[in-house]
């Protein structure tokens, strides 16, 4: 087990950067997301520390070693891919007993971890089969038994879930988080999916454009997007962000509907700004969560209805843009009723409509 | 109750057009074989008869007796020619297949400049009739001093095989998932190991069906052994079929015998590696 550091590490396809000196302490058995938008170099970013991508610039250190120019082998890291790129000429005991066999393990020794691992993850019943025949939440149980086989100092995890269907995506996330809590190994985690990002991260690195946009715990990166790209990434449904201006100590939006100014946001006088309320901080009235010291109200037509259960999302135009709340209790809408919604204030964001920076202080 | 009788008929019909067309098909493809099978073990007399005798009133070995007897009874050196188709196929499938292998790997998983350029000349190659290539091969291997020589045979079809040996192997290894490589060598392999104990495995029916194409491609080519082997130092069967040709006759019989001694290896080959051809040409299904 070990920690990773990352000093401006740099990653250059030719003469295109893809990753821009990054910075990004990892402490000793922390988990860590890598999450954003496709493109955005977190993979990247996972297969240089792997070693299987060479590094441009900067350093990567695993526990005291500067790491660059060892090859995979020598990293002592395991991974998960996405395609699980299972040995598709093994079966999943050979699978799982790969790395120990390279590493000319006595035998006993590699049926004992293959044992263990299998144990772990409940794969015994499966150890004679070949990965063909196993269904996908079982291929992927065996990728990860084939990485904590060798008890490694880093996992490194490439978007793993993506290729399974919701309902066991859901599943393996829970379990992957079981499996962290149990070998307490570090682990680096790409995923472009937010909610695995939220539900697993100790902290969430956001990634857009080859830069890090901020690193923080999940509810810190939820709570206190830094702009505007964080706020509307992170969350679902999206923040809702309404274009306004900065006029007489409070917000105007674009239609003229007077707001005003949240709490603890520090705004210029005329600066065009967005206006961000997450859908769980605008609420009809009577299905809202208990009005709070900082309430404005708007009124809104609902255009669409989303019941989900236990909660209905409503599609509203609020000055133009299209705004989604949430129903608590629900009871039936109709398409077109206008609706008096309260917004806590307090909960809300402002962001520099140039720049997306928050305008928090 | 009428229309799904009329469906069933129908689909009768049409089942046993389906039969109808295959076995024309198989008749085409397989009579000249079983013809050249019933050929080997019937007199002269019986082969050239006209109209032609389907059934066979009598069946001997007189035609494989006569092939392995001493020379005037109508006998050939059957065994010096199978070393050497031997020789001369087995080797130079190995050294091309090596060489597609290595050459398929790297156009699958290297970015090279010029890489579809290459690889069309390759193809282009293959364009080009063998025959074409005698007399200058002819030619050049007077002067070297290497016609009549296994090993000019076998570099002969070596050229012939490694362009199509690449592309095929190429397009296997294509399908193995880089992925794999990547973990192997993160599981502790060199970048050797992780081609030879996964990639090289995962692809090997692949380039068994290579090797089998590569093969057959040597053991039954004519035109060029026909020009460039002399005598018992290099003749292979092909061309030791032409030994029961003389001025003014032709033995049928011995030619089929010896024509059958050619079909079995190349058979028994096929079956040993048939299941990995079906696997190699079906890849794409049984990606694990």
């Amino acid at each position: 087990m070990a920690d990773v550091v990352l000093r401006n590490v740099v990653k250059n396809y030719g003469a295109v950067p893809v990753v821009h000196a990054i910075n990004l302490d990892i402490a000793h058995g922390e988990f860590v997301v890598l999450v954003g938008p496709s493109g955005c170099g977190k993979s990247t970013t996972l297969r240089m520390i792997a070693g299987l991508e060479a590094i441009s610039g900067g350093t990567v250190q695993i526990g005291e070693r500067v790491v660059n120019d060892l090859p995979p082998r020598d990293r002592n890291i395991s991974m998960v891919f996405q395609n699980y790129a299972l040995y598709p000429h093994m079966s999943v005991r050979e699978n799982l007993g790969f790395s120990l066999h390279i590493a000319k393990r006595s035998r006993a020794d590699i049926e004992k971890a293959v044992a263990e691992a299998a144990e772990i993850l409940s794969l015994t019943p499966l150890l004679d089969r070949k990965p063909g025949q196993l269904s996908g939440g079982q291929r992927q149980r065996v990728a990860m038994g084939r990485a904590i086989v060798r008890h490694p100092d880093v996992f490194l995890f490439d978007e793993p879930l993506s290729n399974l269907d919701a309902k066991l995506r859901t599943q393996m996330r829970v379990e992957i988080k079981r499996l962290h809590q149990k070998v307490g190994t570090t682990i680096i985690y790409v995923t472009h999916d937010q909610i695995e990002a939220m539900t697993l991260a100790d902290r969430i690195v956001i990634m857009r454009d080859g830069h890090i946009v901020q690193i923080g715990t999940p509810l810190d990166v939820f709570e206190r997007p830094v702009n505007a790209f964080v706020a509307t990434f992170i969350g679902s449904p999206p923040m809702n962000l309404l274009p306004a201006t900065v006029t007489g100590g409070a917000l105007r939006l674009s239609d003229g509907t007077p707001i005003p100014l949240p709490p603890g946001l520090s705004a210029r006088e005329g600066q065009a700004v967005h206006f961000g309320v997450r859908a769980d901080n605008i609420m009809p009235e009577g299905h809202a969560m208990p009005p709070t010291a900082h309430m404005t109200h708007v009124e809104m037509p609902v255009t669409l209805t989303e019941p989900l259960g236990t909660e209905t999302l409503l599609f509203g135009t609020l000055s133009g843009t299209e705004v989604q709340a949430k129903m608590l209790n629900p009871r039936p809408v109709r398409t077109g009723e206008v609706l008096r919604f309260g917004i806590a204030l307090d909960k809300c964001h402002l962001f520099d409509a140039e720049t997306g920076a928050s305008l928090r202080v | 109750m009428d229309q799904g009788l009329n469906h069933r008929i129908r689909r009768r019909l049409l089942k046993a057009g389906h039969f109808i067309g295959l076995f024309l098909a198989m008749s085409l493809i397989c009579i000249p074989g079983l013809w050249v099978v019933l050929n080997s073990f019937r007199p002269t007399v019986e082969i050239m008869a006209k109209p032609p005798v389907w059934i066979p009133s009598e069946l001997n070995l007189d035609n494989y007796r006569a092939m392995f007897g001493g020379i005037g009874e109508g006998g050939v050196p059957v065994l010096t020619y199978f070393w050497n188709s031997l020789v001369i196929s087995l080797t130079s499938t190995v050294i091309a297949l090596l060489v597609g292998m290595a050459g398929g790997y790297a156009f699958a998983r290297y970015r090279i400049p010029g890489k579809s350029a290459i690889f069309v000349g390759l193809m282009v190659t293959r364009a080009v009739p063998g025959v074409a290539l005698s007399l200058p091969l002819f030619i050049l291997y007077g002067r070297l001093g290497i016609i009549d020589t296994h090993f000019g045979m076998i570099l002969v079809y070596v050229a012939l095989n490694v362009p199509f040996t690449i592309w095929l192997i190429d397009g296997f290894f294509r399908q193995v998932p880089k992925e794999l490589a990547e973990a192997a060598e993160i599981d502790g392999c060199t970048r050797w190991q992780a081609f030879w104990k996964v990639e090289f495995p995962v692809a090997r029916a692949g380039i068994a069906s290579a090797g089998i194409f590569a093969f057959l491609t040597s053991w039954n080519e004519y035109a060029l052994a026909s020009q460039l082997t002399r005598s018992l130092n290099s003749k292979t069967m092909p061309v030791g079929l032409m030994d029961f040709t003389s001025q003014f006759t032709l033995n049928w019989g011995g030619m089929c015998a010896l024509a059958v001694l050619m079909i079995i290896p190349a058979l028994v080959l096929t079956f040993l590696v048939q299941k990995h051809l079906i696997a190699g040409l079906t890849f794409g299904g049984v990606k694990g």
